[in-house]
């Protein structure tokens, strides 16, 4: 087994609208394009969180679309065209509101979780 | 910067890849590996696309255009499909823009008037007639004394004799009052309209006549302004030309007639006698425009007003008769809106059956396109997306389907307008126009969305996993549920149209058999005029009548021959106030009326009118020997119930104000009713008395003023022999100025007068052909589909020991129960829908249960026919390969 597809058993399948989650907290650091996008979040999960491109570019469009992100062609600093995403101030707002339901939500779980019989 | 987002996406995922290919540069791979590599972990390139695609809030047209793109790509790949489907849509909305057409022209579209609604048109109403016609007096009291219109002219129909110019021949016409053009606003194309002045006893006779005359008489010619024309021998001066693009058919103006060619000012009839009498009518109406902001109630109630008025002024003539008013648009197209409007529903119906049809066949055809939208739901489009999709197929099929019959539509109205009766008002306002064009596109769209829903969301929700795993048995059983449904209620359409057909046809053959009181067969009837020479003698004309008789009837192939005068049976009226001699009088305005026939001796036997008692008139009955009449059998009921009415003398000189005693015929015979007011509306007219005079005792005044202008009778041992030329060759032999005109055999006088019904009949027998056969088709499909699915069951049933009968009477059981469903649903429905067309029926009720129970027989008889195809498949099938296939 090569190494990389040791890390693609490891991945884990995003839930569903965590990645639009994902996206707007990668986008707070500055513009990005969705290679870029895609690189961070594997990063900063460890390798662990791989972004699918098939899920990736639908929700940049589609977040485009709600007005919640908005693009421009720029060049990167290897002097190459890509289209960067940026937040926009409802986006800002959104992430806000996402952030705090993620946080209910793995609040709810982990009690849940924590909540176990004595002999196990 | 980019032309459109496709390319920018291309661009977008061309720049990621070369990002990650740069990526793996860095981290030691060659240039080509590197590329390889992020190709291959960006995965697929065209699922992302379509998937990132199907976020952008696409323009609806572009989705649109997309979807029309697919669906023809669908529709070409199935050619067959797509032919049956567009062919079967065709035909429904073909029929319904055919007739929508007909009702656009006639009943929606304004009349071509300025402000036609203001337009009203007047009769005398009295207890024997609801639309008896106006005398001069009144009329002209009318107009002064009423508030609430404008301005209000009279017309009465006439013929002429046009002569003096190339052969001289008969031409209809119209007296009108000056400013009748006014009321309607028609304008002349050349000169004027008649002035007051000319429009008074004594003026310079002037004349106005129709571009048709004049194109076809004068050649256009330019100059026509001022020449003069011969009409019944009297010089007119030509004053205007009436445009071709005026139409009006109303009573007493060609209703059903001829069109008019000649115009001639009323007040200037040199007619003493219909200026002075205020109680004959001529065959006048009256027209007038309401002034603005004067409701139609407001007028009836100010010309009640004027009614009170005159009746009270005088009581003898006017006493219970009273102005009737009716908006000109109900009284041209009124009588025909309900035959229109029947015919409107059951062409919907036939459109809905064509629905039905091809919502069957898209059902049928979802089985092999499950896949295709597994696929896609697979890979994120929602149901909407797919019920959208969907449904722009079915639009497509439905606007293909009514662009062809838009074409059929016109054909299709061309031969419905042949096939109109020649009395349908407003023929020539149909045709297609933008309001049709708008109705055959909406009616498009509309059957598309009806048929194609159904199907669309039932294959939108077909279980995306049972589907892709296996041939998806649940939802079949489903779908021919749904067809069932379908089928059902394709049955009970052509129910309700193969039951208005068929009471359309009882009603024919009603009229058909009916005894009209005359034999119309081998008989021919035309008209003659004399030049004005005739009227200077009343003798003369006598002896022209008796030398007409004479020629006519010794010619090889004739066995009789009447001439005739004034009311004729199904044709015109002519009416007399009358009384019994020797019984006390009544008031004058309660004295009785009998529609009046003057006849030759001939004519009983040549129209054969059974002679019931006493005599009919002879040879011998003449000028000079004692006044007869014959009376028909309504009269003897009504005026002698207890008594023989043979020897009473009848009193014709009831009327104060005749100028002239005429003699007062003693009855010498009674004959069978006839047939006046219409085969279908005679039993219910009030008037129903019917009184012969002989020809020859017709009063001098009235030969003088009529001249020679009989109507002939001939019958013949065989119809056509002699021919009418021959005839009318041997008329003008002796008087080559004669007119000989207007012949027509009475069959086709009867012919006429069911022409509406024979036009419903028509219409309707030709929608319910559609419906039947369309229907059948529905069915056919439906257990044939059927047995398709249940091979395997039947396979096993007949391997267990099940007969070829039993399984044959298992599929026709199937069929059987969809049609008696859709058969007692469909009675149900014509039951109720039938009573719509009560006032197009005669002799029969709409209830009929004769009719009802034919229609019922034919349309299970025909879906039985229908199943037994594959019901007989069934009983092929081989328990060994269906169970193999399983």
């Amino acid at each position: 087994m090569s190494p990389q597809s040791e890390k693609y058993q490891n991945r884990i399948e995003l839930l569903q609208g965590t990645l639009d989650l994902l996206i707007l907290q990668t986008l707070m650091w500055g513009a990005q394009h969705g290679y870029g996008i895609s690189q961070v979040i594997r990063a900063q999960s460890g390798d662990v969180l791989q972004v699918d491109t098939g899920s990736l570019y639908p929700a940049l469009h589609r977040l485009e679309r709600q007005k919640w992100i908005k693009s421009e062609w720029r060049l990167t600093d290897n002097n190459q065209r890509a289209k960067f995403y940026q937040l926009t101030s409802a986006g800002k707002k959104r992430l806000g509101e996402e952030r705090s339901r993620w946080n209910q939500m793995s609040d709810a779980i982990g009690a849940i979780l924590a909540n176990r019989p004595e002999e196990v | 910067m980019f032309e459109d987002r496709d390319s920018e996406l291309d661009e977008e995922i061309r720049s990621h890849i070369e990002m990650a290919a740069r990526d793996g540069v860095r981290s030691g791979h060659s240039t080509e590996d590197a590329h390889n590599r992020a190709i291959r972990e960006f995965g697929n390139v065209g699922l992302v696309k379509e998937v990132t695609r199907s976020m952008w809030a696409k323009a609806s047209w572009e989705v649109f255009t997309q979807d029309v793109r697919y669906g023809l790509r669908v529709l070409a790949k199935s050619p067959g499909f797509s032919l049956v489907a567009i062919l079967t849509l065709a035909l429904g909305i073909g029929a319904n823009t055919a007739v929508f057409s007909v009702v656009n022209g006639v009943l929606l579209n304004p009349l071509a008037f300025p402000h036609p609604d203001r337009l009203v048109v007047m009769f005398t109403e009295m207890p024997s007639f609801k639309n008896a016609s106006i005398s001069y007096p009144n009329f002209e009291d009318w107009r002064r004394m009423n508030r609430t219109f404008s301005t209000m002219a009279a017309y009465r129909e006439s013929g002429f004799d046009l002569t003096g110019h190339g052969e001289p021949e008969r031409v209809t016409g119209e007296m009108v009052s000056a400013g009748f053009f006014e009321v309607l606003g028609v304008n002349p194309i050349l000169g004027r309209t008649f002035s007051a002045d000319e429009d008074r006893l004594g003026a310079n006779p002037t004349a106005m006549i129709s571009e048709g005359l004049w194109k076809r008489k004068y050649g256009s010619d330019p100059n026509i302004i001022g020449q003069r024309m011969d009409l019944n021998g009297t010089g007119r001066t030509i004053i205007g030309v009436v445009p071709s693009s005026f139409h009006l058919h109303i009573q007493n103006f060609q209703r059903g007639g001829p069109a008019n060619e000649v115009y001639l000012p009323m007040g200037e009839f040199n007619e003493p006698f219909f200026h002075n009498n205020r109680s004959a009518g001529w065959g006048m109406d009256a027209i007038g425009r309401m002034r603005d902001g004067i409701t139609f109630q407001q007028a009836k109630e100010d010309m009640d007003r004027v009614s009170r008025e005159l009746a009270s002024a005088y009581p003898d003539i006017n006493g219970g008769k009273k102005a009737r008013l009716v908006p000109l648009s109900e009284e041209m197209v009124g009588r025909v809106r309900p035959v229109l409007l029947v015919l409107l529903g059951a062409v919907f119906f036939v459109l809905l059956i064509s629905c039905a049809n091809v919502a069957n066949l898209l059902l049928a055809r979802s089985t092999a396109r499950q896949r295709e939208f597994a696929i896609r739901v697979a890979v994120g489009a929602g149901e909407s997306r797919i019920v959208r999709q969907l449904l722009t197929e079915s639009i497509l099929l439905a606007l293909i389907g009514g662009a062809l019959g838009q074409l059929l539509a016109k054909f299709g109205t061309a031969a419905a307008i042949a096939a109109m009766p020649v009395n349908m008002p407003r023929a020539d306002d149909i045709g297609l126009d933008t309001r049709v064009l708008l109705f055959t596109l909406c009616t498009s769209i509309l059957a598309g969305i009806a048929f194609g829903l159904a199907p669309a969301i039932k294959t939108s929700r077909a279980n995306v996993g049972a589907t892709l795993k296996e041939a998806g048995r649940s939802v079949s059983g489903m779908r021919s549920r749904t067809q069932a449904v379908l089928v059902v209620g394709e049955m009970a359409m052509a129910l309700v149209l193969l039951t208005g057909a068929g009471l359309m046809i009882r009603t024919l053959f009603a009229l058909w058999g009916l005894d009209p009181g005359f034999n119309p067969h081998n008989v021919l009837e035309f008209s003659v005029s004399g030049p004005p020479s005739y009227k200077s003698s009343p003798d003369a004309v006598r002896a022209a009548h008796r030398e007409l008789h004479d020629k006519l009837a010794s010619l090889p192939g004739v066995e009789s021959v009447t001439l005739s005068w004034g009311a004729r049976p199904l044709q015109g009226d002519n009416e007399d106030y009358f009384w019994i001699v020797g019984r006390p009088m009544p008031a004058l305005n309660q004295l009785p009326m009998t529609v009046e026939y003057d006849v030759g001796s001939d004519y009983s036997k040549t129209m054969q009118v059974p002679l019931k008692r006493g005599r009919f008139f002879s040879e011998s009955d003449d000028e000079r020997t004692p006044a007869v009449a014959v009376i028909d059998e309504a009269f003897a009921k009504k005026y002698f119930p207890n008594e023989d009415p043979i020897g009473h003398y009848i009193d014709l000189n009831t009327d104060p104000q005749a100028q002239e005693k005429v003699r007062n015929p003693q009855i010498v015979g009674v004959v069978g009713h006839v047939n006046q007011w219409g085969l279908e509306s005679d039993a219910s007219f009030p008037l129903q008395a019917q009184m012969y005079i002989p020809i020859s005792q017709a009063p001098d005044s009235a030969l003088k003023r009529g001249g020679f202008s009989p109507d002939v009778y001939v019958r013949t041992a065989r119809a056509g022999v002699p021919t009418f030329d021959e005839m009318r060759r041997r008329a003008l032999e002796m008087n080559g100025e004669l007119v000989v005109y207007a012949a027509r055999s009475e069959d086709d006088v009867l012919a006429t007068d069911m022409g509406q019904q024979r036009f419903s009949m028509i219409l309707l027998a030709v929608f319910a052909g559609v419906a039947l056969l369309l229907a059948v088709i529905g069915i056919y499909g439906v257990l044939s589909y059927v047995v398709g699915q249940r091979t395997q069951e039947i396979g096993v049933r007949m391997a267990l020991g099940a007969q070829r009968t039993n399984v044959l009477a298992m599929v026709l059981g199937g069929g059987a129960r969809l049609t008696l469903i859709g058969i007692g649903l469909g009675v149900v429905s014509a039951l109720a829908l039938t009573r719509l067309m009560a006032s197009m029926l005669f002799g029969v009720k709409p209830s009929d249960p004769l009719t009802f129970g034919a229609v019922a027989l034919i349309l299970a008889a025909i879906a039985a026919f229908a199943c037994l195809l594959p019901a007989h498949r069934a009983t092929r099938v081989d328990p060994i390969v269906a169970l193999r296939y399983e």
